[in-house]
């Protein structure tokens, strides 16, 4: 493995999204919406307010960290040894609104944070027969 | 590749046994009776592969009384995962159904 212990990644994700960035903000803060797209919740969007998202795997720990209505959305993401913040910014199009999430802080020494609480199963074995299909 | 990737790439190699753990990540802790009912192989077989899978620290297991309980532990199957695309794969199909709801919303 490399020496890069400290070194910090991100995950980015973006999209152009055909609705105005007041809609997606409702679906990125309201707890009853977030949990159709991501999971159960107790969000409330206030800086500094705890909460978690929790599935069968069990919770992510997370804190409000930033909220400017209709712009940006940024809490941490806490989970088995991970230590992430998740960004959301929101930037208007003349089609709607460039939606963009980065997720920062991964090192790899917390690969385990993965785990398999949040990715989905199936599609985790289906990259492994894929890998073992390498192998041998 | 390192030996511990080999030990997992083994114990997963077998469909029967990657179906227990598979079994047992997504339905929680179970007993080795649970797991032979719909096994589809005896119940000394899956004792064996649930041995193979605990050496591979992808499985604990429990006593209590005369039952023994397995549950899985994913977090040994860290060396195999490539965090970074498991993660965006895991937020682009999130926004696939952020889409989706926002479709729905106010309509």
């Amino acid at each position: 493995m490399n020496d890069t212990s400290t070194e910090t990644r991100s995950v980015v994700v973006e999209r152009e999204v055909p609705f105005p960035p007041e809609k997606i903000w409702r679906a990125l803060t309201q707890p009853h919406l977030i949990e159709e797209w991501l999971m159960k919740n107790d969000f409330q969007p206030v800086a500094g307010h705890g909460f978690s998202f929790r599935n069968d795997w069990g919770a992510i720990d997370c804190r409000v960290l930033t909220v400017e209505a209709n712009k940006t959305l940024a809490y941490t993401w806490d989970a088995l040894g991970l230590e992430s913040v998740v960004t959301w910014t929101l930037t208007p199009t003349p089609a709607g609104t460039h939606l963009r999430m980065e997720q920062k802080g991964f090192r790899p020494d917390q690969r385990q944070a993965y785990g398999g609480a949040m990715g989905g199963w199936q599609r985790f074995f289906d990259n492994l027969e894929q890998v073992l299909a390498r192998v041998d | 590749m390192s030996d511990a990737h080999d030990v997992l790439f083994r114990t997963l190699a077998d469909p029967t046994r990657r179906a227990l753990f598979e079994r047992l990540c997504r339905e929680g802790e179970q007993t080795v009776g649970a797991l032979t009912a719909r096994a589809g192989v005896s119940q000394p077989a899956v004792s064996k592969h649930l041995a193979v899978l605990r050496q591979a620290g992808l499985v604990r297991d429990r006593h209590e009384g005369r039952q023994t309980h397995y549950s899985a532990h994913p977090g040994a199957l860290a060396p195999l995962v490539d965090w970074t695309s498991q993660m965006a794969g895991f937020w682009e199909s999130r926004f696939d159904d952020l889409e989706d709801l926002l479709k729905r919303m106010d309509q």
